[in-house]
């Protein structure tokens, strides 16, 4: 299989498996058989894309000319296969957590919602590969459109409201703002394609350039840079295998991929830098980080507690962007990966808690530690890569971040850094403490309490292990993210 | 042989048709006759795009009277292209009528409505093709008044009355439009719109050339909806049978808007129109106007088919916008939204007949739920919708694209900002409908409902995959609308 | 002198103005249709004093050269005067309907009726 194939292969792939899906309606077991055989395949095609990308080459497809001059067309480079990657191996992990959550909880509509998943992860393949601006618009599109029916999945009102305002906030940033950003784009470089060092250098005033950049940054609303981050929290309607995989991996870092994206390969960073045009959007990502973070510490409902720190951790990446160096966005490129690990690992755990017990507070988690050890113990180990303690991943993200901020020169963004790691303590820790020594207030309750269905157990187990993996070899990931800069 | 009448038969086929369907006198048989002659009339728009864009501009005299005396044809690329809209949507929903048709309207009606669809074709293709501006007054007389009828035909009598004030708005409209055509003859001595192009450059600076623009202006505003002068359109387009709103509105307004681009840019050149009159300064504030308060107003319709009525409006302001940017590119926006604009609201309106089809009413209240009971009708509004607010890959992102070149062109930010900002709000009345489709529980339970026939889904998927098709395959449609903008432009390059 | 001597445009602007008026001012939907036959009507005239050319005569087989009306307009009206009969069938019959299906042709009285 040439790289090229499967490059195309990989955004077709989850297609196919959810016309085999939506097929066997009725057929629940051969049903989930696809799933899992559409991720696991995905995942090994994206794989045979790697090698070829460390080999320093860059596989492209080209499908149509949309308009002249502007084509829909993927071309894989680091950065995307790094998102490809993360994207297609939870999934896997995902979809063993789904079978065991949506049966364990009786949901209905599972046909849809297994067909949209696949939508979203083929229209994730479609962003992490676009070749341009263009493409990857639409994609990102298709991945709102696609998880709208997800998060609105009960039906009820709270979740049409959430539904709602998620895509109303969604749409509105990406056709208010990107749309205008690209077309302006388009009309000042007569191009949208990716390339290694900006494209608007010669042909963008520079004095425009804080308006475009953030235009950008804003019109990516699926980033969560504060004030338009209220989708996150309202996705959370959405059964808990949704906010793993989509709210957790990969909606929210489409976003901060593209962010990335846009700040290497439509701006440039020697441009930026030099134009010093990124000192506001750099303070909006600081004060979404630490807003994000207090207010994460006022929620009691696990979900939404979760929901604000990944708003606070996306703003990690997009300020590791906005410091343009190359040391911040290896550590921005490397917190995309590790975030996800540690997220998915807690919101694996909200889910079984919920299958177990039916419940959302944390206040009312008292004891449970005790009773379901793996998910608390899973829990504790995303915890803690998420706030950046050794032995786990998120270690060497925050390393980079920081190392990048006191390149850049910006001791205040250092200081930021620090008070946001204290207060991911502050807000993430206190949940596995109270469920191992916490006192619940009915004993007789907490004794009955089981751990959550199998799959859902081996699906967390399995994603705080990688935690731990991405500690002791971090390599791989941070050869990929070097690799964006070795051509510059 | 045959190919050298083909500007005459595009007019005189649909024209003989019509009094045949009335002495048919049989609903199936006259539905038959109908679309066959649609169809030719299809494919003869096809041959004469063909033709134009392979050799030019086609100048036909008809009944072989040269053009001083005798009514001219001139079919250069944007009336072809306007040509091939119309017959194509008339086609389509032609296909789509029948069953419609039937559960909607009186057996004992059935042959008039189709005499009066295919005298409105007449009118459609005569407006656009001729040459002759009296002509055009005489189609457009043709098409009006067949519209009447036809909306009148519907069950609901607040069609009545909805046709009764189309008529006085339509005859005052055309009639301004007659006083228009009689001081440019007073003025020019010829009612060619080749020779009034070349002689009113010698008289323009008169008051009565500058008189007989503002009647020209305001009447054919007028047909074509332009904010503020829409009042009749949403009425017109809630209470007309599902199937003929389909066709007005993928082509009555369409029509009138290439008269408009006909006028202001062929008939008085553009540094006319545009230079001395100043209309882009008139028009573009009215057209972004209309945009907004025509897309407000459509949010707060229960009527769902009245509200695509109003979001009509707010289309045709684009187009106006793109008219008012007088540039190549902007031009070719509006063009390009024309085409792409008449199949996404024919493809919603026939939606609607599927929809009215199964749960007679196009109430929203009343659409509860069917999203499970009429999965491809539900898929087919969705996708309907989705072009309207202009998302990629669905023809209304091609026209949004260059609408929004165009403005960046004259550096014109806000104008890019509004018009975004403006498609949100069709995001809004869109999605209103969808929350209602799908997630709302049925309001009675106990109803069966169940799929349209495949009948009707089989025409309103060939729109809807032309949506699709087009917003990815753009070398036609941007294609024509260039050259058609260079020529309205005089840019020969 | 000259303002005069151009009557009937005169005329046509007034009959224009007072049928504009009634299919605006009144609620009677046949009023309507009358106040659109004398709109229309003024343009009928304005077209026929267009060709007229007094004392020209009729341009049919003349001898020798001789100043005549021309007839383009007034075949012209011809048409026009041909729609507007068909408009005012149309709408009358549209008012029977109407009468038919509300029980008045009074706009304000409808318009109760429909909400």
């Amino acid at each position: 299989m040439s790289p090229e194939f499967a490059t195309a292969l990989a955004v077709f792939l989850p297609l196919f498996g959810a016309v085999g899906i939506a097929l066997l309606d009725r057929h629940p077991n051969p049903r989930e058989t696809v799933t899992l055989v559409t991720a696991t395949a995905l995942f090994l095609v994206v794989c045979s894309v790697a090698p070829a990308v460390y080999r320093g080459d860059e596989p492209a497809v080209h499908f149509l000319e949309l308009v002249p001059h502007l084509s829909l067309a993927l071309r894989v480079e680091p950065l995307g296969l790094l998102f490809a990657l993360i994207a297609s191996g939870l999934w896997i992990v995902t979809s063993v957590y789904s079978i065991g959550y949506m049966r364990g909880n009786n949901e209905s509509h599972q046909t849809r919602f297994y067909v949209c998943f696949a939508v979203a992860l083929s229209a994730t393949m479609g962003v992490a590969f676009a070749a341009n601006m263009l493409t990857l618009f639409i994609f990102y599109e298709v991945l709102t459109l696609s998880t709208y029916p997800l998060v609105a999945h009960k039906g009820t009102d709270e979740a049409k409201r959430g539904g709602r305002v998620y895509l109303g906030l969604l749409l509105s940033t990406s056709i208010g703002f990107l749309l205008l950003a690209m077309i302006w784009t388009w009309f000042s470089a007569g191009t949208l394609d990716f390339v290694n060092g900006g494209i608007l250098r010669d042909t963008l005033d520079p004095s425009l350039l804080p308006l475009m950049l953030a235009l950008y940054l804003f019109g990516i609303g699926k980033a969560a840079l504060m004030p338009f981050h209220r989708w996150l929290p309202a996705a959370m309607v959405a059964p808990t295998p949704v906010s793993a995989l989509l709210h957790a991996v990969a909606v929210v870092k489409a976003g901060v991929f593209s962010v990335a994206k846009v700040t290497i390969y439509i701006f440039g960073i020697d441009f930026l830098r030099d134009a010093e045009a990124t000192t506001f959007m750099m303070w909006i990502a600081a004060f979404t980080l630490i807003a994000a973070s207090l207010v994460a510490m006022t929620k009691d409902n696990l979900k939404a507690r979760l929901a604000y720190s990944t708003v606070s951790q996306l703003a990690y990446i997009t300020l590791g962007a906005m410091l343009v160096n190359t040391t911040a966005l290896i550590g921005a490129g490397m917190h995309i990966a590790t975030h996800a690990f540690g997220k998915i690992t807690l919101f694996f755990c909200a889910g079984a808690i919920y299958l177990a017990t039916h419940k959302t507070e944390i206040s009312d988690m008292n004891g449970l530690g005790r009773a379901m050890p793996f998910t608390y113990g899973a829990m504790l180990i995303g915890a803690l890569s998420i706030i950046g303690l050794p032995p786990l991943g998120g270690v060497w993200s925050k390393w980079y971040l920081a190392i990048g901020s006191l390149e850049a020169g910006q001791w205040a963004m250092l200081s930021v850094l620090f008070i946001s790691s204290l207060l991911n303590i502050a807000y993430l820790l206190p949940i596995p403490i109270r469920g191992f020594f916490g006192q619940s207030s009915d004993r007789g309750e907490t004794n009955a309490v089981r751990e959550a269905p199998l799959p859902a157990v081996i699906a967390l187990t399995f994603s705080a292990l990688g935690c731990l993996v991405l500690f002791f070899f971090p390599g791989p990931l941070y050869r990929l993210m070097a690799l964006v800069f070795a051509g510059q | 042989m045959i190919s050298a009448q083909l500007p005459a038969l595009q007019v005189v086929l649909p024209l003989l048709a019509g009094p045949v369907c009335l002495l048919l006198h049989h609903p199936r048989l006259s539905w038959a006759l109908a679309t066959a002659v649609s169809w030719l009339a299809f494919f003869i728009s096809l041959a004469l795009l063909d033709q134009v864009l392979s050799s030019g501009t086609i100048v036909y005299a008809l009944g072989g009277w040269a053009a001083p005396w005798g009514i001219e044809y001139r079919v250069d690329e944007i009336n072809a292209f306007v040509l091939l809209i119309v017959s194509g949507i008339s086609a389509i929903t032609l296909a789509f009528a029948r069953n419609s048709i039937e559960y909607e309207i009186r057996a004992e009606r059935i042959h008039i409505l189709y005499t009066g669809w295919m005298l409105c074709l007449t009118g459609l293709l005569g407006i656009t093709i001729t040459g002759d501006v009296f002509n055009v007054f005489v189609f457009l007389e043709i098409a009006s008044l067949s519209s009447y009828l036809l909306i009148s035909l519907s069950r609901d009598p607040r069609s009545l009355t909805a046709a009764f004030r189309y008529l006085v708005l339509g005859t005052i409209g055309a009639t301004f439009i007659l006083i228009g055509i009689a001081l440019l003859y007073v003025m020019t001595g010829t009612l060619n719109m080749f020779d009034l192009s070349q002689r009113i450059a010698g008289v323009s600076d008169s008051r009565t050339v500058k008189t007989a623009f503002i009647f020209l202006s305001v009447g054919i505003a007028l047909k074509a909806a332009v904010f503020p002068l829409h009042l009749w359109l949403p009425n017109a387009y809630a209470y007309a049978p599902s199937a003929v709103s389909a066709l007005f509105a993928g082509t009555a307004t369409k029509v009138a808007v290439y008269l408009l681009f006909r006028f202001f840019f062929t008939v008085f050149d553009p540094q006319f129109s545009f230079d001395v009159m100043q209309l882009d300064r008139l028009l573009l504030p009215l057209a972004l106007v209309g945009v907004f308060v025509a897309s407000v107003t459509a949010i707060f319709q229960t009527d769902v088919k009245r509200m695509l009525g109003y979001s009509s409006v707010a289309q045709i302001g684009y187009m106006v916008i793109g008219m008012s940017l007088v540039s190549v590119l902007g031009v070719t926006a509006g063009i390009l939204h024309l085409f792409n604009h008449a199949l996404m609201k024919a493809a919603l309106f026939v939606v609607l007949g599927c929809v009215v089809f199964r749960i007679g009413s196009a109430r929203l209240e009343d659409m509860a739920g069917i999203g499970r009971a009429m999965p491809w009708t539900a898929g087919a509004f969705v996708i309907g919708g989705l072009s309207l607010v202009g998302v990629p890959l669905t023809v209304g992102f091609i026209s949004k694209w260059y609408l929004i070149l165009a403005a960046l062109e004259h550096g014109w930010w806000w104008l890019a900002a509004l018009v975004l900002i403006s498609s949100l709000l069709a995001l809004v009345y869109i999605w209103r409908v969808i929350e209602v489709i799908y997630f709302q529980p049925p309001s009675d339970p106990s109803r069966e409902i169940a799929e349209a026939p495949a009948t009707l889904l089989i025409p309103t998927w060939l729109l809807i995959v032309a949506n699709v098709y087009f917003g990815i395959d753009t070398s036609l449609t941007v294609g024509v609308a260039e050259r058609a903008a260079r020529l309205l432009m005089g840019d020969a390059s | 002198m000259e303002i005069f001597g151009l009557y009937n445009y005169w005329i046509v602007v007034v009959l224009m103005m007072i049928g504009l008026y009634v299919v605006v001012a009144s609620g009677n939907l046949i009023k309507k249709i009358v106040g659109l036959n004398i709109f229309q009507t003024s343009v009928f005239i304005l077209y026929i004093s267009i060709g007229k050319l007094r004392g020209g005569t009729a341009p049919i087989l003349l001898e020798e050269p001789a100043a005549y009306s021309n007839p383009l307009p007034h075949v012209l009206i011809l048409t026009a005067i041909v729609v507007g009969v068909a408009t005012t069938a149309l709408g009358l019959a549209l008012a029977v309907r109407i009468y038919g299906a509300y029980g008045t042709i009074e706009e304000e009285e409808i318009e109760e009726q429909e909400n």
